[in-house]
């Protein structure tokens, strides 16, 4: 059986300002056969993009081939001409890009730019395409499908948009998919929704597959083969199974290593209580929270309900769950970036103002925010040392040769040398620009550091490093934590304490092991069962449970009444849960669970 | 939800038009020199002045005489010019700005007519070959232009086509009876001038916004996809960039009614800034009322105009979730 594709050699530069080439790729070659999925594997800027984007004949602008060949059915693509290469895109080649969202234009039609591709290659009439784009809906299980194609892509969740990524691209019957991290932006139950689907449907179609990530659970999933790589070379090329379970590549362990391991009970970090004082660093107390111009005390969109937290001193407390939960305007509740509209925020046991401009410098300083985007949290246009030598000055008052000295302890504390003051922030890397964000909250010496997703945007390796980071700063400086994220891996490894936020209420609250061994909260477990496993086969177990068919890629829905899991529950009993406010149950110690479930039910 | 909208930029719409005539109203109060004693000039004793005052109404409270001018501008009686007055009638303003807008609409349209097509495909020609020598010349002589003061501009095409080839009249002389070719030779130099002033703008957003769209991932997307160049330009980019490139036409319009005093000084033209100005030496208060009103309600209508369009425009806006 000749190969679907072939790379061969293939060699990749940029091309700088100068005029100079730098490789990118260098001399990869790996083959897709018909049927197969390969999945290229590696950290950002491993050139894994840059070698999926070559089979539909296609750089990054700024990129040039250099040498080698990619053949499709045994001809070259990097060679061909522009015309034949608009026939072959979209029509044997199909692109998927990792943000739905940006890739789908916002003012045309889901349904023009489904099968836009097809109807312009001439392969089916427009009434063709639109009811081959209607059994694809169908295929890819999204709803309403007879009148999808009449909606626009804002009108539909980033779930459904990625699916429809999925029929665009199949839409023209192609030979070869390329995916390019097509779940990593989703939320861990939309993720396994959306793999599930690409799975079914590719192997429907028979379509070969590239797939492109940096996430080794979920190429285990999917992928038969996997190529390993590393700065544009290949490190490790095999089977799924070997990759996974034998790695022979030192590299591939390293990345095998930075997997978290799914949450379970155990690995949460125990913190000492040696920088414990009689009040929680910060707490919150009954907060009512949200959008909107406040009325009577209640805003227009209400997002936080009753919600009470206390973050100990030296202690790092976990805030967990998907998107529209309600996690960011928790943290910007504790900052007084968002003011609340009822209950307290307490620093060391005394009320805070709620809004930022009414707190005091002192205060201020206490509570620092380490934002998820370091790209846009940094000012480019300023030097290292202004950016972290700014805070020190505010809060501290240093000057001249004092503060040049306290930015240079910054820097050591975050790991990076001493010349990146006289950088600007595009001199460094994803990571590098993470830990000057960080050291930037820590140039005030605050009390709590509030983290919102700081290493959701980072490869796994790297995020690890800041992971360990964040760890031996707890330990030296005493400082507490809120750390958000919708990785539960992540938090389990760092977090002693875990806070599950569902549409805007604490539904389960304990230290970390309590958390992650039942009794769980039904949506606990949900988010529990759906972190994939670093095993081929797992997704097919898991799409099988209860949990899963009740309440994974459904969006969450903000309430007044009831219990807001309610429409996603496996257990939910229809008369209570959605009319009556679940009682607390406390479990064991300052283990709880907001749920109208008994725990002798909660055992079962 | 469009509807509120659209709603809400009528009611501001409406609100700046009243703020503009309270503005307007204070501004010409506060100039100095008494309206009555302008007008006799030598006759201005302190009887005459003081009977002349009664006559126009200026011995009332400001606030009332604002009120009884707001709703004389409103019932369409802008008020009688003050020029001519001492000898006896005013001429009502309405009956003499009637052919000036006329000029000035005409321009106006015409140059709109010839600039909008011209410039919006210019900078699409620009936007698409970003880099080649048709994209750079294109933005090196715009910036040129926008560079160079409006009256040197008029100044250098009266020295090539009045001056030296000597095709083209310098002053236009409108009688009110041209029409066809005998009208567009007329006016050929001030068009002209507006022309290349008003579409150095319009091409610079176009090619910027298009250039902007591109970079965006769903024209990538498009290309991936396999999508004609000409189709994602047209169709893919196009569509997004229509808010800035109506509202850069729009301000350009706006500016063609009110803004070209230099432009329609240099030519003579008969026109509406030009009016202004005459009304503004002789101190003609209600006339430069009236013009400023009028300059500052075509604004209005047509940054409304380009907000509608921008919200049409928006999918988000126009098919709520």
């Amino acid at each position: 059986m000749s190969a679907l594709l072939e790379v061969d050699n293939l060699q990749i530069s940029a091309r700088n300002d100068d005029d100079e080439l730098t490789p990118i790729v260098k001399g990869v070659s790996f083959n897709v056969q018909p049927g197969e999925v390969v999945a290229l594997i590696g950290e950002s800027g491993s050139g894994k993009t840059t070698i999926a984007l070559s089979s539909l004949g296609y750089t990054k602008p700024g990129l040039e081939f250099v040498g080698g060949e990619v053949r499709l059915h045994g001809e070259d693509v990097i060679s061909m001409q522009n015309d034949r290469l608009r026939g072959l895109r979209g029509q044997r080649v199909a692109y998927l890009a990792q943000s739905a969202a940006a890739t789908f234009n916002p003012a045309l039609t889901i349904g023009e730019q489904v099968t836009e591709s097809t109807v312009l290659h001439g392969l089916m009439s427009q009434e063709e395409a639109n009811r081959r784009a209607e059994d694809l809906y169908r295929a890819l299980e999204l709803p309403d499908p007879d009148r999808l194609g009449k909606r626009y892509p804002h009108q539909v969740s980033g779930g459904q948009l990625q699916r429809l990524m999925a029929a665009t691209a199949l839409c023209g019957k192609p030979d070869l998919l390329v995916l390019d991290e097509p779940t990593t932006a989703l939320d861990v139950t939309t993720q396994i929704e959306v793999l599930k689907s690409f799975k079914s449907v590719i192997t429907q179609e028979g379509a070969s597959a590239i797939y492109v990530t940096h996430d080794l659970s979920v190429v285990a999933q999917i992928a038969d083969h996997i190529v390993v790589l590393y700065a544009g070379e290949i490190q490790e090329y095999g089977t799924a199974d070997q990759v996974v379970t034998q790695p022979s590549h030192e590299y591939t362990r390293r990345l095998m290593y930075a997997v978290r391991p799914p949450p379970a009970a155990g690995q949460g970090e125990e913190t000492s209580d040696e920088h414990q004082r009689k009040a929680p660093a910060l707490e919150v107390k009954n907060l009512l929270a949200g959008y909107g111009r406040t009325q009577n005390g209640a805003p227009e969109i209400t997002v936080l309900r009753d919600v009470n937290v206390a973050i100990e001193r030296g202690h790092s407390v976990g805030v967990i769950g998907e998107s529209g939960c309600g996690k960011s305007t928790l943290a910007r509740v504790m900052a007084g970036l968002l003011p609340a509209a009822q209950g307290e925020v307490l620093l060391d046991g005394a009320a805070l103002q709620p809004a930022l401009q009414q707190r005091s410098r002192n205060e201020l300083q206490k509570i620092q925010f380490v934002f998820q985007m370091a790209d846009t949290a940094l000012n480019p246009r300023q030097r290292i040392d202004k950016i972290l030598g700014r805070p020190v000055e505010f809060y501290h008052g240093l000057k001249g040769e004092e503060k040049r000295r306290r930015v240079g302890e910054l820097l050591q504390m975050v790991e990076l040398p001493q010349e990146f003051a006289g950088r600007y922030p595009e001199e460094l890397s994803g990571g590098q620009k993470q830990r000057i964000n960080l050291a930037r909250a820590l140039a005030a010496s605050p009390e709590v550091l509030l983290c919102d997703e700081v290493i959701s945007a980072l490869d796994s390796i790297v995020g690890a490093n800041v992971i360990e980071l964040l760890k031996r700063l707890r330990k030296q400086t005493g400082v507490s934590f809120v750390f958000i994220s919708h990785d539960l891996s992540t938090v389990a490894s760092f977090a002693d304490q875990i806070v599950v936020l569902y549409a805007g209420r604490v539904v389960e609250q304990g230290p970390t092991n309590a958390v992650l061994s039942p009794p769980y909260h039904p949506y606990t477990r949900l988010l529990i069962s759906s972190v994939p496993e670093l095993r081929v086969g797992w997704l097919e177990e898991t799409m099988e449970t209860q949990e899963a068919q009740a309440g994974i890629d459904r969006v969450v829905t903000l309430t007044d009444k009831g219990c807001p899991f309610f429409d996603r529950c496996p257990r939910a009993v229809k008369g209570t849960c959605d009319e009556e406010t679940p009682p607390v149950r406390k479990v064991t110690g300052s283990h709880s669970i907001e749920c109208h479930l008994s725990e002798a039910e909660f055992a079962q | 939800m469009i509807w509120r909208a659209l709603l809400a930029r009528l009611g501001i719409s409406l609100v700046t038009l009243w703020v503009v005539s309270v503005l307007i109203f204070i501004g010409t109060n506060l100039l100095p020199g008494d309206v009555a004693q302008i007008i006799l000039g030598q006759m201005a004793t302190p009887e005459n002045t003081a009977v002349l005052r009664e006559k126009l109404g200026l011995d009332k409270h400001p606030v009332e005489q604002y009120l009884v001018w707001l709703s004389n501008v409103m019932m369409g009686d802008l008020g009688i010019s003050k020029a001519g007055l001492g000898a006896g009638l005013g001429t009502p303003i309405v009956e003499m700005l009637g052919p000036r807008i006329d000029n000035t609409a005409m321009l106006t349209v015409l140059v709109g007519a010839i600039a909008i097509p011209i410039s919006v495909a210019l900078g699409l020609l620009a936007a698409m070959h970003p880099g080649t020598r048709l994209d750079r010349t294109i933005t090196f002589s715009t910036l040129n232009i926008i560079s160079i003061p409006d009256f040197l501009i008029a100044t250098i095409l009266v020295l090539v086509f009045a001056v030296s080839l000597g095709w083209l009249p310098s002053i236009v002389y409108l009688r009110g009876d041209e029409s066809g070719w005998v009208l567009m030779k007329t006016i050929a130099m001030p068009l002209m001038t507006l022309v290349i002033l008003s579409s150095s703008q319009i091409i610079r957003m176009t090619r910027a916004t298009v250039l902007n769209v591109m970079s965006s991932p769903y024209v990538e997307m498009a290309i991936l996809k396999g999508v004609p160049r000409r189709r994602i330009i047209l169709r893919h980019a196009l569509f997004n960039a229509i808010g800035p490139i109506v509202n850069v036409i729009a301000l350009n319009l706006a500016w063609l009614v009110g803004g070209v005093v230099v432009v329609e000084q240099i030519f003579s033209y008969p026109g509406l800034a030009k009016l202004m100005i005459e009304a503004v030496q002789m101190r003609d208060m209600p006339l430069v009322q009236a013009c400023a009103m009028i300059f500052c309600a075509v604004y209005v209508v047509l940054i409304f105009i380009a907000d509608m369009a921008t919200i049409l425009s928006n999918p988000r806006l126009r098919h709520p979730k």
